[in-house]
């Protein structure tokens, strides 16, 4: 007989389909990095507003170039999905929202609540 | 530790195709995880071509035609085939269940079988249970008390106790929520995962156990317990229907409440 071989893993991330509420999970991860990284160049943008007008006008430059729009925007959006999925943590912290029938929804209006604010934003700003 | 990918042994490689006879009208195929501890090669992934107009209904008869009819070697764990022992879990098409209780109709296209998802692999289909087993063991599964049993009957329950049981111990262990947890995945050395900790709410609920404080003490930890960040696959995979998300959410309640005092 043979020595049986050292025993292989089975797939896991190579085969599971994540469940939405999977996905809206590990993007609130993403996202709460992507933030974190974020608020530097948030930081970098408030410094700048006090270092004279010709500062300010090179910010103001860069800030409308197409690049810097869709990152500024993205950064908006990122904040407001985050917000909306750390309200749902919350409500499952107190026990609530946890209906199986009903996960898929849940996540939907989080998602259109989170379009809806950056949308909001977008028409206020 | 999170290690995205597989390694180096366990990747998987191209295997053969089985043909289904040629008087086959209505064939399906399912494509199987085989790994063999004897052979020295990597896990593979089989084709097997079936006549569904001589299979039963359910993954499992599919699974026992291939193993009656095209390839002996196969091996899986099966038993009761009604949903009842758990002991048929695997992953279907991306997701954990088990394969007496899901009908082959309810898919369409390829059937995918893989063992229960980042587990060791005995043979095939089977994974090692061995460090599940010993978790469940570890939260003392069994009804713990101080006091003396009553001398002329069992330690009775009112309706609205017994019931603060439902949906918790009809779990069958049979691992498909652990093994769709990405948190278990990485952390299953010292995280306890959504089955066990399920099964440690409901002495933890039990109105006649009477060590819940020594049970929230033992479950007090940050990665037994606070591993889980409500991702909430345990719930979606649950092939008896169970919340095993919602049991964690309750601990952590009962814990906080404690500290309150």
């Amino acid at each position: 007989m043979a020595i049986p071989s050292k025993r292989p893993t089975s797939p896991h991330l190579q085969v599971y389909k994540l469940p939405l509420t999977g996905l809206v999970s590990i993007t609130h991860r993403i996202t709460g990095v992507l933030l974190s990284l974020g608020l530097v160049l948030v930081v970098w943008l408030l410094s700048v507003l006090v270092s004279g007008q010709q500062a300010y006008a090179d910010m103001q430059a860069i800030m409308s170039l197409m690049v810097f729009k869709v990152m500024y925007w993205g950064f908006i959006y990122a904040l407001f999905f985050h917000l909306c999925h750390g309200i749902r943590h919350l409500l499952w912290d107190a026990g609530l929202s946890f209906e199986h029938a009903k996960l898929n929804q849940y996540v939907l209006i989080e998602l259109a609540a989170s379009w809806l604010l950056t949308l909001l934003t977008f028409i206020l700003v | 530790m999170a290690e995205f990918t597989l390694p180096k042994n366990s990747r998987l490689i191209k295997g053969e195709t089985f043909n289904a006879p040629e008087v086959a009208v209505n064939v399906r195929n399912f494509e199987v995880y085989r790994w063999d501890p004897e052979s020295g090669e990597n896990p593979r992934v089989d084709v097997y071509q079936l006549d569904m107009d001589s299979c039963g209904p359910m993954v499992l008869d599919a699974i026992l035609k291939i193993k009656n009819e095209v390839d002996s070697s196969l091996a899986f764990r099966r038993s009761c085939r009604e949903g009842v022992c758990g002991s048929c879990a695997m992953n279907i098409n991306g997701k954990n269940t088990l394969a007496c209780t899901k009908a082959i109709d309810s898919y369409s296209g390829t059937i995918k079988i893989f063992p229960l998802p980042h587990m060791q692999v005995v043979k095939d289909l089977v994974p090692d249970m061995t460090h599940f087993y010993a978790q469940y063991a570890s939260i003392k599964p069994w009804l713990e008390t101080q006091t003396p049993a009553p001398a002329d009957s069992e330690r009775l329950q009112s309706k609205e106790d017994r019931a603060k049981l439902d949906g918790l111990y009809d779990c069958v262990l049979c691992a498909c929520c652990s093994t769709s947890c990405p948190s278990y995945w990485w952390n299953s050395e010292r995280y306890l995962g959504p089955a066990v900790l399920l099964q440690a709410y409901r002495w933890l609920v039990d109105s006649r156990d009477e060590n819940t404080g020594e049970r929230l003490d033992e479950l007090e930890d940050p990665f037994k317990l606070y591993r889980c960040h409500t991702i909430m696959n345990c719930t979606d995979t649950c092939p008896k229907g169970l919340n095993p998300a919602k049991a964690i959410a309750e601990t952590k309640k009962m814990l906080l409440q404690r500290q309150q005092g």
